[in-house]
């Protein structure tokens, strides 16, 4: 453990918009050790999937200034040439996506889709078919030879989900980023592909980057969490900091609104109005409108980053005098 | 408290798929054999996989379609052989909140207008339901000023509170929530949910809430109910079914479902295994047998009925000759 592989060093990702620019992802850092499953929760529009794309570079071009570094073994990725980064991409680290239908090609089999990775690596045909059914013996889909023949329609969503988890396997990344694998899933499966998912971490030792607005999934899998709120993050620690001792006010109220009561026992937190619109320059903190202990400073000062201890630290004027 | 708002007894809906010409006939049991009150003011969840017939449950009982066999017996009136007057007060009585609001809302229809609408088509006169509209759309914690909006306009959460006040807008006494926060994100699924207790609270409503999230249930519903391919294997009071489940798909579901403590990761849990399966090919006897790790030969063979057990309903052989109070352990 501790030792890094993946680390954003105040990573800014602005998006052109008709009018100006849209700050999707505002001085963002952290790091994800190796073997280690690292879980990215926000709402809608917070920005968790652009960090995703960024990384990757696979959001659309010239239609965004990305500023800031991102590490991966030491070195920085945000300054490697396309074909530099192509050689990371799938082979160092792999991607899974929400809908898998739309991942995978509807024309061709699901096993030559999967094959067409593995023979990137100089790997005959045959060779190839066979690290196949292992991958898909890996993934526990049943009928494993029978599966790769067949068309990705004619696959449920959690078989095609493994499907997508085989095809990243095939040349064993050492980063999973998965952005949310589960949510177009029903239970039973999701806890099947979450069990895939920690099945990895433990016999590859594959760092996993878990994206995700399902408290759930993080409550169940991760070791550490960032939280995100419109484009910054806003608190990060271990998953026992987070739901235990939650500092800032997004995630105090944030953990109260999980329904994890019953009606009779109370009502459920709610956070009153709106994401503020990031188009506009915001000089203070991005949360001072929602926030039941806003004060004077909140809207002129970006507030800093206040750290509790070696992995848990938040961004809020609060504390600087006492508790909240 | 204990007066039957609906009752289905043995209420079945089968579709027929014709796959062509020479080709023999397939039979859908998107519900079978379903037995279910509900009574007047509690708030019912149906849980259930995708497939398991939940929402075409709730078709039925809309009155959407036709059941195959047995009907819909709502407030003492039999759905299936009411006159239109009966029918068009039923419409009144019953309403509905989709999914997706979004979809569900006219895109070219001002807030107003989608609100209004029912009203209109009741014969109430305009100027009286605009007032009327306003009154429901402060009742949903909507500012006015939204009035003139288009759904374009609103967020996800705000889409939804025009839904549920579409929906209340004729004072329905019974209301089926058709997975009504599963794209909300969870601060304004909180409002939402917090929403709907309050509404429910102050005009004694009676609620389906049909949903795949058991945590949701847990907080918001009194008894509930779960499908598994067409049946309802398992009906009861929430806290019995949530901590002392008694079908096996149940304790698979619960063991399944998301935990919201991360101290509760270690505890040993069944993850059932195997996909859903389907309702066109289905297994034989018990539906549940091929993913169920208590099966015998019975299973194979043949269907259980419905025990009922004091107020818990369970479709498994295992609670047969059995009292409710035996079988908590």
């Amino acid at each position: 453990m501790s030792e890094e592989l993946l680390r954003l060093k105040n990573l800014y990702v602005d998006y052109k918009v008709k009018d100006g620019y849209l700050s999707a992802v505002k001085n963002v850092s952290f790091t994800i050790e190796k073997g280690e499953i690292y879980a990215i929760v926000g709402e809608s529009g917070c920005g968790k999937s652009t960090i995703a794309h960024t990384i990757l570079r696979l959001l659309p071009d010239h239609n965004e200034i990305i500023k800031g570094n991102i590490f991966f073994n030491g070195e920085d990725i945000n300054k490697f040439t396309e074909k530099q980064l192509e050689s990371i991409r799938g082979k160092e680290i792999g991607m899974i996506f929400q809908n898998p239908l739309d991942s995978l090609n509807p024309v061709y089999t699901t096993g030559f889709q999967v094959a067409e990775g593995i023979m990137l690596d100089n790997v005959t045909k045959e060779e190839a078919w066979n690290r196949v059914i292992k991958l898909y013996n890996d993934v526990k889909m049943s009928d494993a030879e029978k599966r790769a023949e067949s068309f990705p329609h004619e696959l449920s969503g959690g078989m095609r989900q493994r499907v997508m988890i085989a095809m990243m396997l095939a040349r064993t990344p050492k980063l999973l980023i998965a952005d949310e694998p589960t949510t177009a899933l029903d239970v039973t499966i999701e806890a099947q592909i979450l069990n895939i998912i920690k099945k990895l971490r433990d016999d590859f030792g594959t760092s996993v980057m878990l994206i995700t607005h399902n408290f759930g999934l993080v409550a169940e899998v991760a070791d550490r969490v960032a939280v995100m709120y419109a484009g910054e993050v806003v608190e990060q620690g271990t998953v026992y900091d987070i739901f235990d001792n939650p500092k800032h006010p997004y995630t105090k109220l944030l953990i109260k609104a999980l329904p994890r009561i019953t009606k009779t026992e109370g009502r459920l937190q709610t956070i009153d109005g709106t994401v503020p619109r990031l188009t506009e320059i915001i000089p203070g903190c991005r949360f001072e409108n929602r926030c039941p202990y806003a004060m004077d400073i909140c809207k002129e000062k970006d507030p800093e980053i206040k750290t509790v201890n070696k992995f848990h630290s938040y961004r809020c004027h609060l504390h600087e005098g006492g508790e909240i | 408290m204990n007066d039957a708002v609906v009752e289905l007894n043995n209420l079945k809906k089968y579709f027929i798929i014709n796959k062509g010409f020479k080709e023999k006939k397939l039979v859908v049991k998107a519900v079978d054999d379903v037995t279910l009150t509900i009574n007047k003011g509690e708030i019912v969840g149906l849980v259930g996989e995708s497939g398991s017939g939940k929402t075409t449950l709730a078709r039925v009982l809309l009155n959407l379609t036709k059941p195959t066999d047995s009907h819909v017996i709502f407030n003492g009136i039999n759905l299936s052989k009411a006159k239109r007057k009966e029918i068009k007060k039923f419409r009144t009585e019953v309403a509905v909140v989709f999914q997706d609001p979004a979809s569900n809302l006219n895109p070219r229809d001002t807030v107003m207008r989608s609100i209004t609408r029912p009203l209109i088509l009741h014969g109430m006169p305009k100027k009286l339901a605009k007032e009327k509209a306003i009154e429901t759309l402060e009742l949903v914690k909507m500012d006015i000023r939204y009035l003139n909006s288009y759904p374009h306009q609103l967020s996800g959460g705000q889409l939804q509170r025009i839904a549920i006040a579409r929906a209340l807008v004729l004072e329905p006494k019974v209301m089926i929530l058709d997975e009504p926060t599963s794209a909300l994100d969870i601060s304004v699924q909180a409002q939402i949910l917090n929403l709907l207790i309050d509404l429910q609270e102050k005009f004694k409503l009676t609620y389906l809430v049909i949903t795949h999230d058991l945590n949701v249930i847990r907080y918001i519903s009194d008894r509930v109910a779960v499908m598994y391919l067409g049946k309802l294997v398992e009906y009861g009071p929430t806290e019995e079914v949530i901590n002392n489940p008694k079908h096996p798909y149940t304790m698979g579901l619960m063991a399944a479902s998301p935990i919201l403590n991360p101290h509760d990761r270690n505890k040993e849990k069944h993850i059932m295994q195997g996909d859903p399966g389907s309702l066109i090919n289905l297994p034989s006897g018990c539906h549940f047998h091929p993913r169920c790790p208590y099966a015998t030969e019975r299973c194979i063979n043949e269907a259980p009925a419905n025990l009922i057990l004091d107020s818990h309903q369970v479709a498994c052989f295992k609670y047969e000759n059995m009292k409710i109070s035996e079988c908590i352990d």
